[in-house]
């Protein structure tokens, strides 16, 4: 997937129609493909990407284009990962593609679209238009300008104002075998009007041992005045996977984001939490949750931007890193000096479970403004032999302790969600990655 | 029940000072045995080599219980075997909640019996009645192993899980340090209600006041690592009145 190679596919992809679409449309993937062909894949030499080498995604052989061949995945395939009632509204992608059978086809209350992005070109090419490109910035980062070059499939989600959806939306990604030596670009737009309260969740997996594919996810945020949005990203693709997933929020006055980002996946993933803090009063509460082992090599940043008066932040980080692992998170905090009285708050906690797990962890506080608080911690450490001991000394075996520790360690950060199913999820998920056994209470 | 033979050991890691110097003490089922010291004598560091924390390294002697050789296991073996410490300072766990950390605790003891494991409403029927025994509320169940918890609380909370696990050798490492009169007679009812004519206490104290409400059949002063004293309960009292400064001098003539 080297630059030039990039560049040719999308001439040919262009060629052939640029997958549809408004007409403003293939003139923005022109100038996103113009700005990827001047940004160049990140080196380490570039501030965001310091601690990660992309080369493997750079030299690797992914194609813009999808597989030619793709198996139909029964419903029964992909239950595992669709957790939840099933009354949630779900979007299924199978190798980056939108397939209607395995996604839920009951009418949508009123208040609330959610539609495959190749019908929202068609139904709904004006609301697109007003936000996507301009929320996701591909001018600074190339994997959204890439992205948005090649952006094919994904979802539109759409809230209307003082609507409140007690359901979750889940978004669920699937790679197969088939996607290897392809790079599937996803791209969702979630518009929260006013006063709206709602979830979406977007879990990215991977089906039979799926390998040597590249995910690279985009997804744009707009909240509204007073909305609230909880976004919960579950990154458990297969270890020889690649991923690089972007969210990036506009916020208004008096708006919430609400984010868990899960990342497990990925012999290389990068996730990014982007978000503006725009309107007066409005915040961002960030939680993740990293757990690696093996060779894995996981990254994620944050950026909240402070732009508005009296805006807030909170964001815990965890991770857990094991094997001959490595783990970065890197917290970018930027004060504004409109913005006066903001309150930010950034905690990173690492654990390391093996002499060879590396961790870099960089909290990044640049702040124009003088009336405001900002704090900001990052921790590193190994399992508490003293907490071990009474453990064992109660008659708990010397491994379960390690394992309840480990969960413990996590668990702080898991209790923060709110959608209970998805609590469940992340616990389950949390003890399998670490103890392979079922949740415990 | 419990038979330490000249046992002695130091702090681990290598070049660590020698704390116990050669202590030998048998503990029959239904006795109670109080260690009392002054500070540095080795008292805690004895309960502590029991139940086999890895700070410590054992350098010479043996302690069996039931003539198995206690020092040959883990520390969670000799829960198995039926050994528990109530800790001096409990340790806080965030994150695992009492109920959790304890129905594993008991979980792994039934298991080593060959008994059925029992499931999470049936543990609930357990706790509650021992719950009471220690006058703390159900809603502990839910809360983080020790987190936030009182020093009152926390103490509460080892006889909570002494009473739970039902061990044959409980020892207090200095329980009653840090507690008011209140707390203390909670922690000393408790215990007194778990004496069984089949289990067997040691009490580790650096007060009397603890002997007043778990009345000891034996008292044994340690001094430099060494029992300079043993005795009946009235020994305690006779410490009380007089202190520690009376045994320390003739210690080697003892040993």
């Amino acid at each position: 997937m080297t630059a030039p190679v990039l560049l040719r596919d999308f001439e040919d992809f262009a060629a052939n129609g640029g997958g549809g679409g408004p007409s403003w449309l293939l003139p923005l993937r022109r100038a996103a493909i113009d700005r990827f062909a001047a940004l160049g894949f990140p080196t380490p030499k570039n501030e965001d990407w310091h601690f990660t080498s992309v080369t493997p995604i750079a030299e690797g052989s992914f194609r813009a284009v999808a597989p030619a061949r793709s198996v139909r995945l029964e419903a029964a395939d992909v239950e595992a990962f669709t957790f939840g009632r099933p009354d949630w509204i779900r979007l299924v992608f199978v190798n980056g593609r939108f397939d209607a059978a395995l996604s839920s086809s009951a009418p949508r209350p009123q208040g609330v679209t959610v539609t495959d992005l190749a019908t929202a070109w068609r139904e709904q090419p004006h609301l697109l238009e007003r936000h996507v490109g301009k929320v996701a910035d591909f001018q600074r980062t190339a994997f959204t300008a890439l992205n948005t070059a090649f952006m094919h499939d994904g979802a539109l989600i759409q809230f209307a104002p003082d609507f409140q959806l007690e359901t979750p939306v889940h978004l669920v990604f699937v790679s197969t075998p088939d996607a290897a030596g392809s790079a599937s670009h996803v791209r969702t737009l979630i518009v929260a009007g006013h006063h709206a309260k709602a979830t979406v969740i977007e879990s990215y997996v991977s089906l039979g041992g799926a390998k040597g594919y590249f995910t690279n996810a985009v997804t744009e945020a707009v909240l509204g005045d007073g909305a609230t949005l909880a976004h919960v990203k579950l990154q458990s693709e297969s270890e020889r996977a690649f991923h690089v997933g972007t969210l990036q929020a506009h916020q208004g006055r008096d708006s919430h984001l609400v984010s868990f980002s899960y990342a497990a996946g990925g012999e290389l993933a990068r996730t990014n939490i982007y978000t503006l803090l725009g309107g007066e009063g409005s915040g961002a509460t960030l939680h993740g949750l990293y757990l690696l082992d093996g060779e894995q090599h996981v990254d994620q940043q944050t950026r909240i931007e402070h732009a508005g008066p009296n805006t807030f932040s909170r964001e815990v980080y965890k991770g857990i890193l094991d094997g001959a692992s490595h783990g970065v998170f890197n917290g970018q905090v930027f004060v504004r000096p409109e913005a006066q009285k903001t309150d930010g708050k950034q905690e990173n906690n690492n654990l390391l479970l093996s002499a060879r797990a590396r961790v870099d962890t960089k909290p990044q506080l640049e702040i124009f403004a003088d009336d405001v608080k900002c704090t900001h911690g990052a921790t590193v450490g190994r399992l508490d032999e003293l907490a071990l001991f009474y453990m064992k000394s109660r008659g708990i075996g010397a491994e379960q302790a390690r394992k309840l520790l480990t969960y413990a360690f996590a668990a702080g950060v898991i209790e923060a969600v709110g959608v209970p199913e998805v609590r469940a999820e992340l616990e389950a998920l949390t003890l399998r990655r670490f103890t392979g056994a079922d949740a415990g209470s | 029940m419990l038979d330490i033979r000249n046992l002695q050991a130091r702090v681990g890691g290598g070049g660590g000072a020698d704390i116990l110097k050669g202590i030998t003490l048998s503990v029959n089922a239904g006795e109670v045995h109080a260690v009392m010291g002054p500070n540095g004598s080795g008292k805690s560091t004895l309960a502590q080599v029991l139940a086999g924390k890895p700070a410590y390294e054992v350098t010479g002697g043996t302690a069996t219980i039931d003539g198995n050789d206690l020092l040959a296991m883990q520390p969670e073996e000799r829960a198995h075997a039926g050994l528990f410490m109530a800790f001096q300072y409990p340790v806080e766990i965030p994150g695992v909640s009492n109920a959790y950390f304890l129905r594993s605790a008991y979980n792994e003891i039934r298991k080593t019996k060959g008994l059925e494991e029992v499931d999470p409403l049936e543990f609930l029927d357990i706790m509650e009645k021992n719950l009471a025994l220690v006058d703390m509320d159900p809603s502990m169940l839910n809360r983080s192993v020790n987190a936030g918890f009182s020093g009152g609380e926390k103490k509460r909370n080892e006889i909570l899980q002494m009473a739970v696990l039902q061990p044959r050798l409980a020892i207090l490492d200095e329980t009653d340090s840090g507690l008011d009169i209140d707390a203390l007679r909670i922690v000393a009812e408790g215990v007194n209600k778990l004496r069984r004519p089949d289990n067997a206490t040691i009490v580790v104290t650096h007060y009397q006041r603890l002997l007043n409400h778990i009345v000891p059949d034996y008292v044994h002063v340690l001094s430099a690592g060494r029992i300079v004293k043993s005795g009946g309960k009235e020994l305690a009292l006779e410490l009380e009145e007089k202190g520690y400064d009376w045994l320390e001098t003739p210690a080697e003539a003892v040993a």
